[in-house]
């Protein structure tokens, strides 16, 4: 577990990496997501989303599996969807655009960025796990 | 380096990109859950996952500011805002709740949505399409407030 977290990280950075030294592009993917769907120029983004879709098609063909079971009703997994993708475009960044590109950039937006989603998450699984679900 | 293998970077590293998501977890809602309880049974490895990244970004992103153009040529022009703005800092506590009650972050709701697809399983199909109405909303209201917010602001894309 702990060794392929680490080789995962490693190929996100590479990845990441990759789209800077080749394309001069920010590996943010709310970013990517988000200019998409406001129609602004940029087919690279489209080449970019293509290669994720075919991660999951290599993986599978490969006999392997791509974890992603949502444990939730569909109003939970229809509120927490609408406030990632709005607070992520809000915020211009989500883990992968300010964690990984702008922490490697040493910004300091990013920097506080990623301290709050992070604070903010750990107190909204404190909340719904331990506050809520009684321990 | 050629125009066709510079048209092939976006799209290959897209799929380094996902592999890495996968093989490290980072799809796996219950893990991401995991890491984020530290106060319960806290699974600390996708720490990792950000450390591995970081470590290989910012070399990366160092030499590029320094140079201030890619390998290939091409210019690149680094977000250089400083401000901390209110937007940053509510955009990012409304991402942190989202992400914390569902375990799932932009780049993994892309491939399970996908795998979903794939598999029949509609939930985070489901996830996709309310991560893109989330965004199609900030689009639409931020339009509506450029009329009244400083001009550009809306533009910016600041890191």
């Amino acid at each position: 577990m702990y060794l392929h977290a680490l080789e995962g990280g490693l190929l996100i950075g590479f990845a990441a990496s990759l789209l800077l030294f080749g394309s001069g592009q920010i590996a943010g993917i709310s970013g990517v997501l988000g200019s998409v769907l406001e129609r602004r120029p940029g087919a690279w983004r489209w080449a970019f989303l293509g290669g994720l879709v075919l991660a999951v098609l290599i993986v599978r063909l490969a006999g392997g599996a791509v974890p992603g079971q949502l444990a939730m009703g569909w109003p939970l997994i229809v509120g927490s969807g609408l406030l990632v993708g709005f607070g992520t475009r809000l915020g211009s960044g989500c883990t992968s655009g300010h964690g990984l590109c702008g922490m490697g950039n040493l910004s300091t937006r990013s920097l506080v960025a990623t301290l709050i989603f992070m604070l903010v998450a750990m107190i909204t699984v404190f909340v719904v796990r331990h506050l809520l679900a009684g321990g | 380096m050629s125009t066709t293998v510079r048209k092939a970077i976006p799209f290959v590293s897209g799929l380094i990109f996902g592999l890495g998501l996968i093989l490290s977890g980072m799809t796996d809602p219950q893990r991401i859950l995991a890491f984020l309880d530290v106060f319960g049974a806290w699974n600390p490895s996708m720490a990792l996952v950000m450390g591995g990244a970081i470590a290989v970004t910012l070399p990366a992103y160092t030499w590029v500011r320094l140079r201030g153009h890619s390998v290939a040529g091409v210019s690149v022009t680094l977000p250089d805002r400083k401000t901390i703005t209110p937007r940053l800092l509510v955009g990012s506590a409304l991402f942190g709740v989202g992400w914390g009650l569902s375990g799932v972050c932009p780049g993994p709701s892309i491939l399970i949505a996908a795998n979903g697809l794939l598999a029949g399983v509609w939930a985070p199909v489901l996830f996709l399409l309310s991560v893109i109405a989330g965004m199609l909303l900030y689009a639409a209201w931020s339009r509506r407030g450029s009329n009244v917010s400083v001009p550009g602001s809306a533009q910016t894309s600041g890191l």
